[in-house]
């Protein structure tokens, strides 16, 4: 065995048993009975106090999707999902809509703060934190704080979970909801549609610029929950927000399904830049285990000039099936995607964007890093759509992918499709081994492996990490460090 | 008598479970510039390797004495650290790693294992920049990924800053010459001189004798089926030159 492969196996060793976010909080539970049905539809909704027109959506959800299959074509493979094994909803039992922080079960900021999210605004105010995040912390099926909502409310900012937006706005929840992923949009859409549980809301009026990253932090902790949350953000004409999302999960024997949808709305000349750093336990080292995540994250700039930006870490999950996608439909409008995804050990990402230019003038970038080390396998798949009327649309593509080990593997699987002559797209994609050679020139200029993977790693996601906002940037560093460690110092 | 920095006694290598170096003597004092010359395949750069600690070059007989120290015993990093350095004859690229982290990193490495502080950002950025001048290298060049894109040239004047900058004990000089032109080659001497004037040892693995006329060398050795065939002074590279490897 060389000592590269030696060390890659250490390195999914220590994975394994590193992941620091596996512990279990004990809470009491009210949780629906196993099983999906029209019934757990209608029990859900009416857990929620839901109106009538949102019990109708959901229903119409859930017929459509006991039509549909899960998709077949993304490179990953798993044993067959049986949707009738899990829960499709879990709520703390002290949480009865909490009024105010000081309502929250103190088990859970307990667990919030093991997992270090700023959920104490308190502290802000005191000065002991010095955070500027704004957080709606959702545990298992629903949210159970919002932090700075008075303080974003003087700017008209709307903040808070999925329900209470649905409760106190509902005739923005009502315009919005479902406009940019439709209900049958895909099999896990059309599932979470039927019977997501909480999520965050966002909505920034005009010509405001959120003053704070506004955060939501998912918690999967029952076990054989499903999580479907469901976040809706806009942002109206000439505003600014950047949102932050962040995962994590316990560490559990049996796999775990989330599947999320993620809509944003950017009006004429307003900007959303949506970061993830996504940890959800990734299962152990011989791949049992972890969390199968599959979402839809798409991003519409409905309006002229709308900007909308994914910054993804992907580093969790024992499946990844995600493509945060931007829909160009205003003239001159502008997507991008940054992504750092990296598979260790039995991980299996299928992951990318789709760039679809409806308007003039519209641009997109997209830059992709994936790194496999383990026996992981890691592809990137992307759409570059261009309508026929998408006058001068411009992509540039780059996906580089960075290969640790012998066993390891990388895809790239690119989707062109010009349907106009004035656009100019443009790909280019690098694969590069992390092989003996290159670390034993690191070695001799007395650089520990360790530190040498380190250095070349967080290299090769510069250009992706200078992206996130900066409350993020050290933490994603660090899980670079944390997923990679032992190959990584 | 003082201890050589460097001794080689009886050393054996085999690689791939051929032998390559059959009973290797040398030794090498601090300050002092040696030349290995041989024909291809003769074990030169088995040596090179075998000396940095690359893996499959390990010795199957034999002592390699660094510093009074085992060198077998050492993993490249640590030799490196105490001073040991190896200019690559085909120096790799290495995607994602630029130079100037690059070097820093590996300073600091040098200068933690002694006990020192790191240095300062800026006190590295000016000795970089000093040195990369010197060398004739580009600040595009030093912006650049480790011998991302290089020339043969770029790529050995990038090794020569390397060694300026982490000013080694001993520097084993595989091919340096090679792929430089003739303004190279006077740096490189410079370089090589300067360093030893600190005290610094270099082992130059050369065919030619163009390298050797800008510095004063001490020994020349002459390496032929894995062992030294021959030894001599600086005239021993001139016979060499004018008669082959036979001589």
């Amino acid at each position: 065995m060389s000592r590269i492969e030696a060390q890659t196996r250490e390195t999914a060793e220590a994975l394994g048993e590193n992941y620091k976010y596996g512990f279990i909080t004990q809470l009491e539970v009210d949780k629906a009975p196993k099983g999906l049905s029209e019934e757990i539809v209608r029990l859900i909704s009416a857990k929620k106090r839901e109106p009538k027109w949102l019990l109708e959506w959901r229903l119409k959800a859930y017929a459509r999707w006991k039509t549909m299959t899960p998709p077949s074509w993304a490179k990953i493979s798993h044993p067959p999902i049986d949707y009738q094994e899990l829960h499709y909803y879990a709520a703390p039992k002290s949480q009865n809509a909490p009024k105010s922080l000081d309502e929250v079960d103190p088990e859970l900021l307990r667990a919030y703060e093991k997992l270090g999210v700023p959920l104490m605004e308190r502290e802000r105010l005191a000065g002991v934190v010095s955070s500027n995040v704004a957080v709606d912390a959702v545990f298992d099926s629903v949210s159970v704080a919002t932090t700075f909502k008075d303080a974003l409310a003087e700017k008209g900012i709307l903040f808070c979970s999925f329900s209470e937006a649905v409760r106190e706005h509902p005739e923005i929840v009502r315009a919005y909801l479902g406009s940019v992923v439709p209900q049958g949009d895909n099999y896990f859409a059309a599932l979470n549609a039927a019977v997501f549980s909480d999520g965050s809301f966002a909505y920034i009026p005009p010509n405001v610029r959120c003053p704070m990253e506004l955060s939501t932090y998912f918690r999967i902790n029952e076990a054989k929950t499903g999580q479907f949350e469901r976040t809706l953000v806009i942002a109206d004409k000439g505003s600014y927000v950047s949102y932050l999302e962040g995962c994590t999960a316990p560490t559990r024997e049996e796999n775990q399904l989330h599947a999320a949808v993620v809509e944003l709305v950017a009006l004429q000349d307003a900007e959303i830049k949506y970061s993830t750093v996504q940890n959800w336990y990734p299962g152990d080292r011989d791949g049992k285990g972890g969390v199968y995540n599959f979402v839809t994250k798409r991003g519409d700039c409905r309006e002229k000039n709308a900007h909308i930006s994914w910054t993804q870490i992907e580093t969790g999950s024992a499946i990844t099936w995600k493509y945060p996608s931007c829909v160009l439909r205003g003239d001159g409008s502008s997507g991008a995607f940054y992504s750092v995804a990296i598979s260790n050990n039995k991980q299996q990402v299928d992951s990318g964007t789709k760039m679809i230019h409806l308007g003039k003038n519209t641009k997109s970038r997209i830059i992709s890093k994936g790194i496999s080390a383990g026996q992981s396998s890691n592809a990137y798949r992307g759409l570059v759509r261009v309508h026929p009327k998408a006058e001068k649309a411009r992509n540039f593509t780059q996906c580089d992918s960075l290969l640790l080990g012998p066993d390891a593997s990388a895809h790239t699987i690119p989707y062109i499709d010009a349907g106009n002559p004035s656009c100019q797209l443009e790909h280019e994609a690098t694969t590069a081994r992390i092989s003996e050679d290159r670390l034993f020139y690191c070695r001799q200029r007395g650089l520990s492996e360790d530190d040498a993977i380190a250095l070349i790693v967080n290299g090769f996601c510069r250009e992706v990490l200078q992206k996130l906002p900066m409350e993020f940037a050290a933490e994603a560093q660090n899980l670079l460090g944390l997923s990679l460690e032992g190959s990584v110092g | 008598m003082t201890t050589p920095l460097l001794t080689l006694d009886n050393l054996h290598v085999a690689v791939e479970g051929k032998p390559i170096l059959n009973g290797l003597h040398l030794a090498i004092n601090d300050g002092e510039i040696h030349a290995l010359m041989g024909p291809n395949g003769s074990g030169k750069s088995t040596l090179a390797f075998a000396l940095a600690g690359r893996e499959g070059y390990e010795p199957r007989k034999g002592e390699m004495r660094f510093q009074k120290r085992d060198l077998s015993a050492l993993a490249p990093e640590e030799r490196a650290r105490l001073g040991l350095f190896l200019g690559f004859q085909q120096p790799v690229d290495i995607p994602g790693l630029g130079v100037m982290p690059f070097l820093r990193a590996a300073l600091n490495a040098k200068r933690q294992a002694r006990g020192e502080e790191e240095i300062s950002p800026a006190d590295f950025l000016r000795l970089c920049r000093g040195a990369a001048e010197r060398l004739g290298i580009s600040e595009e060049l030093l912006r650049r990924n480790v011998n991302d894109g290089f020339s043969g040239g770029e790529k050995k004047r990038l090794e020569i800053l390397q060694m300026t900058i982490l000013k080694p004990r001993l520097a084993i000089l595989d091919e340096i010459d090679s792929g430089l032109d003739i303004d190279a080659l006077k740096l490189l001497g410079h370089a090589v001189n300067a360093l030893r004037e600190d005290g610094m040892a270099a082992l130059l693995i050369t065919h030619y004798r163009r390298l050797l006329e800008h510095l004063a060398l001490d020994k020349v050795h002459l390496l032929r089926d894995g062992k030294i065939a021959r030894r001599g002074g600086a005239e021993l590279a001139e016979i060499v030159e004018r008669e082959g490897y036979a001589a």
